[in-house]
């Protein structure tokens, strides 16, 4: 009866837990589309008023450009895994009631796709000219923008994005004149609204310029961290008082997912040390009323049982225990997961964690019962018969 | 009496080692784990301000209306709103306190020349925030209303800041220089632990702490841009003076309603604004408003990552299955044993008796497994420390109340398991098991 209970229980949490940890560890491993071992990014304050923010942003990209061992660098407002940016929504007319998509939104210049290393699927990359200036005091449209497959094929399933037009930030329509072939958003979330767009993800021909900018490097492959060193001190010298810094896209990465990746980790170690306690507990269980029943035991040696017949008879009542466990762990797993989804946005049930599960806890429950079911096979039926107890 | 079963229970704990020290395990590891995840879930969705959290609200109002609500959260409504609505009520003052809050990046020129500048996150607020959320002065205090409406440069820096710029010295009166602008500084916080800041959740909620505040009405002057998120409908990023005018949201304002009914006077003023903003044709919907108080906003807010929540249950099942274990570890020892009641109770001894020295035993095992517990969940603390960001380092922590309510359950739990045990063991008969033998 015990063993039942422990079965239920540990069953329900653990096929739970399952579902949750590698729901959890696939969100994290997803890929940004950009090469990343090779990016870092560079944060640039101006202290004291520069005199013009357009020079002040072309000498740094120019001196960046420059640094032996990058391959190319371009100006930004945000990008993946950053934890924010811009978002808004994408609309196939203007003035529409409820979007068509929802997007997030990068500021980029021609040199962007090469920095980044994304993939050109349709289309064409922006043209130098293109680019606008934006400082913040004016919404200019944007003349073109680029967009990633994920978008274009949820926009225009029939596969007639380019040189259509989308709605955006203004009430002008941006063409679509690329498409490339995937770039996460910005925000790292695994579950709520801000979880629903992260492949829908749009650029835009925008310079921006103001007292911070942020700049993407990308290197040679190899010696990042020597490229990120050398970018950093040839920036503080130029361009006025400013603070500098910068970070590796492993850095990021990292940063984006520490917290949930050390959850997700403990709650795999608890779900295990639970599952492992259950086994013990099944042994140990199943040890006690081999102790009990050890003259029921002889006396069935006496009358003829065999060896095997008697470890048998353990092997299969702990099989059905453990199968009447395992039934109500299914039940419990569904009611728990139901609650679970209603109180903590918790994944739904997988089916083939339930029943992976069930299957581990029966074979435990055998393989727990081994042990002590070979010792009651050994009590000797003279022994039983006479009656002495375990002390 | 006691004593005699003391020593009893100990000699018969020793004579099967490996058996007690399962059950001491078992129980160990339960609390170890149940409280860890605990003590971070308590931390973590624990009240930022526990002697005032029921009387400070954060205000929200739908102006966008049902055709462009935001999705983000479950009502539609935006933590933000607009330059003219946080105007508008704030005059109203329907509060006894109330302030507005945005938060904007500054950069710090500290006084010494060789001392590079800074970039810090700076909330501006009006003078009645400093009262509001208890914050605690060191030096001097926080700005006047009136200079709230004249929007004088003025700062109220922390104590860290205070240490790192002044030497910790009594510095109010001196200036500093924030985007080329000189302040003067009229407080100097003390520590002031605002755990998780729940004014301000963009940006690291549970690790930063702010140093630097200025009035609102400064930051407004100085055309100062947030950090702490904005949406805007289209004009998005036009001048600072559209963006005034303009529906986009970007400003908290929170309110200190003391009583019930101040709420609910709160809620009619409220709620007569939008309705008025209808009237005049710049709403086009009913009112849509909403007032909650810190812990509710939190909740709102979805701060605690679910994933603990899973962890908190896991614990406790995990807690259950290793007491079960217990209390069939305890089980197989009455099994062991029931010789040595028998002939007790051959000897004279009552079932009360039996049943006192059971409870002795399993009073031995409860403080033993508590010790080892408590010893499991400072480590499981530190390792929640290490697994989880710093952001949450901070956080899981062991006070005198957790530890004392922890040895009380781990104790009353194996007392708990051990009743059927002891309930087997009572039952034992003298004869039927002496002549057995």
């Amino acid at each position: 009866m015990l063993i039942a209970v422990q079965i239920a229980i540990t069953l329900a949490i653990l096929s739970n837990a399952l579902g949750l940890i590698v729901d959890r560890l696939s969100w994290s491993a997803r890929l940004t589309g950009i090469d990343e071992a090779n990016i870092f990014f560079v944060y640039a304050t101006s202290v004291d008023k520069p005199p013009s923010f357009t020079a002040l942003q072309s000498s740094d990209l120019a001196l960046l450009r420059s640094i032996a061992g990058v391959a190319n660098a371009y100006a930004t407002n945000s990008f993946p895994l950053e934890g924010g940016g811009w978002s808004m929504s994408a609309d196939l007319e203007p003035d529409q009631k409820t979007a068509s998509a929802h997007i997030s939104y990068y500021f980029v210049d021609e040199h962007a796709l090469d920095t980044l290393g994304v993939k050109l699927i349709a289309g064409r990359n922006f043209n130098a000219s293109e680019i606008v200036d934006r400082d913040g005091s004016s919404a200019p449209p944007a003349t073109g923008i680029i967009i990633t497959r994920t978008l274009a094929q949820r926009l225009f399933p029939r596969g007639d994005a380019l040189g259509k037009s989308l709605y955006t930030e203004t009430k002008d329509p941006s063409p679509i004149i690329g498409i490339i072939d995937r770039l996460q958003g910005p925000f790292v979330a695994a579950t709520g609204f801000m979880s629903t767009f992260t492949e829908n993800s749009v650029l835009a021909p925008f310079r921006p310029l103001g007292e911070s900018s942020t700049y993407v490097v990308r290197t040679k492959p190899g010696g990042l961290n020597d490229v990120m060193k050398a970018a950093l001190s040839k920036l503080e010298v130029i361009n006025g008082i400013r603070i500098i810094s910068a970070r590796s896209m492993q850095e990021v990465r990292a940063r984006a997912y520490r917290s949930n990746r050390g959850l997700t980790l403990i709650l795999g170690a608890v779900a295990l040390i639970l599952v492992a306690v259950t086994a013990f507990g099944m042994a140990g269980l199943t040890s006690y009323w081999v102790a009990e029943r050890r003259r029921q035991i002889g006396i069935r040696r006496a009358l003829g049982a065999t060896r095997l017949a008697i470890l048998r008879l353990f092997q299969k009542e702990n099989l059905l225990i453990a199968f009447s466990g395992v039934l109500v762990g299914i039940l419990l797993a569904i009611s728990l997961n139901i609650w679970l989804i209603g109180r903590f946005e918790m994944v739904r049930l997988n089916p083939t964690y339930v029943i992976g599960s069930g299957f581990v806890m029966l074979l435990l429950g055998q393989i727990a019962v081994l042990l002590p079911a070979l010792r009651a096979a050994q009590v000797p039926p003279a022994l039983a018969i006479s009656g002495s107890r375990v002390s | 009496m006691f004593g005699y079963y003391l020593d009893l229970a100990l000699r018969s704990l020793k004579r099967n080692p490996v058996l007690t020290g399962l059950m001491i395990t078992a129980i160990g590891f339960g609390i170890g784990t149940s409280m860890t995840s605990l003590s971070v879930s308590r931390a973590m969705s624990g009240d930022p301000i526990p002697e005032k959290s029921r009387q400070l609200f954060m205000v929200q109002i739908d102006s966008w209306g049902p055709d462009k609500r935001g999705e983000r959260n479950e009502d539609g409504l935006d933590e933000n709103m607009s330059y003219i609505d946080a105007m508008a009520l704030s005059n109203l003052h329907a509060a006894r306190r109330q302030t507005r809050i945005f938060s904007t990046y500054l950069n710090a020129l500290p006084t010494d020349p060789k001392q590079k500048p800074v970039g810090i996150i700076v909330p501006a607020v009006d003078s009645d925030f400093f009262p509001m959320f208890n914050a605690p002065f060191r030096f001097g205090g926080p700005w006047s209303r009136s200079d709230d409406q004249e929007g004088s440069p003025l700062v109220v820096i922390s104590r860290k800041l205070n240490d790192q710029f002044f030497a910790g010295a009594n510095s109010i009166g001196k200036a500093f220089t924030l985007d080329g602008v000189s302040y003067r500084v009229v407080g100097v916080l003390d520590d002031w632990p605002l755990v998780p800041r729940f004014y301000n959740l963009h940006i690291r909620p549970y690790g930063q702490i702010d140093e630097i505040f200025i009035p609102f009405t400064r930051a407004i002057k100085a055309q100062a841009s947030t950090t702490s998120g904005m949406s805007c409908q289209d004009t998005t990023t036009a001048s600072f003076e559209v963006r005034l005018r303009s529906e986009c949201l970007w400003i908290q304002l929170w309110v200190e309603l003391p009583v019930a009914a101040d709420v609910v006077n709160y809620r009619t003023v409220l709620n007569n604004y939008a309705a008025d903003q209808q009237r005049t044709g710049r709403f086009h919907w009913p009112p849509h408003t909403q007032v909650r108080d810190v812990m509710q906003w939190l909740k709102y807010r979805h701060i605690v990552p679910n994933e603990l929540g899973l962890l908190v249950l896991a614990s406790f099942g995990f807690l259950f299955v290793c007491l079960m274990n217990a209390m069939g570890l305890m089980l197989a020892r009455i099994i062991g044993r029931t010789q040595d009641i028998s002939v007790r109770r051959a000897l004279g001894a009552s079932r009360t008796s039996i049943i006192g020295q059971c409870l002795v035993e399993t009073t031995v095992i409860g403080v033993l497994g508590a010790i080892l517990g408590l010893l499991l969940t400072l480590l499981g603390v530190m390792a929640m420390r290490a697994a989880l960001a710093d952001d949450f380092a901070a956080l899981a922590y062991l006070n005198a109340k957790a530890v004392g309510i922890e040895v009380l359950l781990a104790i009353a739990a194996t007392i708990g398991a051990g009743l059927y045990p002891t309930w087997r063991a009572a039952h034992v008969e003298p004869a039927l098991q002496l002549k057995a033998e």
